[in-house]
């Protein structure tokens, strides 16, 4: 098999074993990026200099050779020699960060995300930008400044988003794994669509120090990774307490890769009745409950749950979202960096600037937050949404107790067209239905490639959620139901 | 909440948000807006007069740290991304007349 398209844990092996070096690794990565990525578009940025001068640096120090195939502490060279890429809002010094907007075209990061330090210190080689939708605010990357990225399974249908060219990348063999950020769903919708795992660990897991943020009380920083043993050799390395980041939470790691492998038997999986709804296409149905079989047949116990306050999730999700958006984007102001647009004073300054740099979508939101948090609003919208808020989160609290994780489809849809939605955005809220509500209660999960439509030949995603802090579980189901399946093995023809 | 949704005054609130738009714009949010909050109605029928408010999901409250002199990084740097600089300094529009 070509380089290229190794796993991680099968690049380590050779990187251990001296058959292949970082620079080769790294080689094999920027040749298939410089054959596949004038049609896809997943990177915005690489810099084979210093991808090289990265691997360059790792061959020298032997880390990778010597200790990679040791299973270490999170801070060990776990990920020597294995070139990553990462979404264009996480900081990692001297390389550009826009955030695919416009607004912040030519800024250069001053700082590594902490995120990014773990990576370095576990020996990764970061690889370069991967495009998405502005300020991460979209369900297809078609609203990235830059342009569109394309769905490696068929160039005509978008990769998901906002995490889109992180996904794309990761499903074209064009990274071994990528950073993304999850608000709504923008690493498991798009991981669905592009057939890869991509999994947004529990709200205060990972720290979102050197994260552009969306909204604060949401986002989460998680890993697309080609299978599940992967996805938890990354998840390791970036999961742990940082102090710069005062909602991560001060809790051990656990080894993940000690999950695999463990089986579903005696696990009680919860169908939320809720989640198979009029309006999921018939493929995505029919391939999950196809994979709920399966997980049966492995031994799980399959039990029906109810989340009542499902159908709630996407209204409250816009208002909390596009609030606390609409105070975090403030900082766009053309005063410190990125664009500034002269104006007659500082006021018109600062409108004029914000109103050349931003883009529709990100426009369409501060002014939906804006007025969510304005006078005489606030209490009819935010502060009615933060307390459905909390019947959602009590909903998943119950259903917890009567079962260890819970299965859904991730996205109601596979991949659509480009364009498909751009004139409707209520139509696109709506395809996050199934993700949203997993970042209003700040527990974690997964997504895991189900199956395939016929015509054209589409990836369908798995979605596997855990309470707080339940990724040994999330990854122990995940990695049962792939390695009985095959569906992780197909590659798109590029 | 549902009466005046379809009066948001579109122009107000970018005001409010420091943000210009094009009358095309204002235009175009204002119709969409309408959609969009017309749907966030459904939030009304259910009473939340008991409910307790969720501003983020983990129990963690009052995280301290030391207030120590560390490190930071180098201002040069943090400049040289600033739209205009000088002597050390963001150079803005004249605020105070």
């Amino acid at each position: 098999m070509s380089l290229h398209a190794l796993t991680i844990h099968e690049l380590r092996g050779r990187l251990r074993r001296g058959e292949v070096s970082a620079r080769e690794a790294t080689r094999a990565l920027l040749d298939r990026i410089q054959s596949v990525d004038g049609k896809l578009k997943a990177y915005l940025w690489v810099n084979p200099d210093d991808a090289l001068a990265q691997a360059d640096a790792i061959d020298r120090s032997g880390v990778a050779r010597s200790q990679a195939g040791t299973p270490g502490p999170a801070d060990g060279p776990s990920l020597a020699g294995v070139p990553i890429a990462v979404k264009d809002l996480i900081n990692v010094d001297g390389q550009p960060c826009t955030c695919g907007s416009k607004i912040l075209n030519g800024h250069a990061s001053v700082y590594d995300a902490s995120v990014v330090q773990r990576l370095r210190a576990a020996g990764a080689i970061l690889l370069g930008r991967t495009n998405m939708d502005e300020f991460a605010m979209g369900s297809s990357t078609e609203n990235s400044s830059w342009g569109v990225t394309r769905n490696p399974w068929d160039l005509e249908r978008i990769p998901g988003g906002s995490s889109g060219g992180s996904a794309a990348a990761v499903a074209a063999d064009e990274a071994f794994a990528a950073l993304g950020s999850d608000t709504g769903g923008s690493i498991r919708q798009p991981a669905s669509l592009c057939g890869v795992v991509g999994m947004k660990p529990t709200y205060g897991r990972v720290s979102r120090y050197g994260l552009v943020a969306f909204a604060s009380s949401l986002d989460q920083i998680g890993p697309f990774t080609k299978d599940v043993e992967d996805c938890a050799l990354v998840l390791r390395v970036l999961a742990g307490h940082d102090v710069r980041d005062s909602t991560s939470v001060p809790q051990p790691v656990p080894d993940y890769t000690r999950s695999l492998g463990q089986g579903v038997k005696g696990l009680r999986i919860g169908l939320p009745k809720e989640y198979f709804i009029d309006g999921m296409e018939r493929a995505v149905e029919t391939a999950v409950r196809v994979a709920i079989k399966k997980l049966e047949e492995l031994g799980a116990e399959i039990v029906e749950i109810s989340l009542p306050h499902t159908e709630y999730a996407v209204a409250v999700y816009y208002l909390v979202a596009t609030a606390e958006a609409s105070a975090n984007l403030a900082r766009f102001d053309g005063v410190r960096y990125g664009l500034r647009v002269p104006g007659e004073d500082v006021i018109d300054m600062y409108g004029k600037t914000r109103g050349a740099g931003f883009g529709p979508e990100v426009k369409r939101r501060i002014i939906l937050g804006t007025y969510a948090l304005s006078a005489g609003y606030y209490d009819a919208y935010y502060l009615r949404a933060q307390k459905v808020r909390t019947l959602i989160r009590q909903d998943f609290q119950k259903a917890f107790e009567e079962c260890d994780a819970i299965v859904t489809p991730t996205s109601p849809e596979v991949a659509f067209k480009v364009g498909e939605k751009m004139d409707d955005p209520l139509k696109m809220y709506l395809s996050d239905i199934f993700t949203i509500s997993v970042n209003l209660a700040g527990i974690c999960g997964i997504s895991v490639p189900c199956g395939f439509t016929g015509h054209p030949r589409l990836p369908i995603g798995l979605q596997i959620l855990g309470k707080q802090f339940g990724e040994e579980t999330v990854v122990r189901v995940a990695h049962a139901y792939e390695q009985a399946t095959e569906w992780h093995e197909a590659k798109p023809n590029l | 909440m549902a009466e005046d949704t379809g009066k948001i005054d579109v122009a107000y609130v970018a005001h409010l948000a420091r943000m210009h738009l094009s009358d095309a714009e204002k235009q175009k949010i204002t119709a969409q807006l309408k959609d969009i909050l017309s749907y966030m109605t459904k939030l009304n029928e259910l009473d939340v007069s008991r409910v307790e408010p969720t501003a983020h999901a983990t129990p963690l409250s009052n995280v301290f740290r030391k207030d120590e002199v560390r490190p930071c990084i180098d201002p040069a740097k943090i400049l040289a991304n600033a739209p205009k600089q000088a002597r050390g300094l963001f150079i803005v529009p004249k605020i105070v007349e």
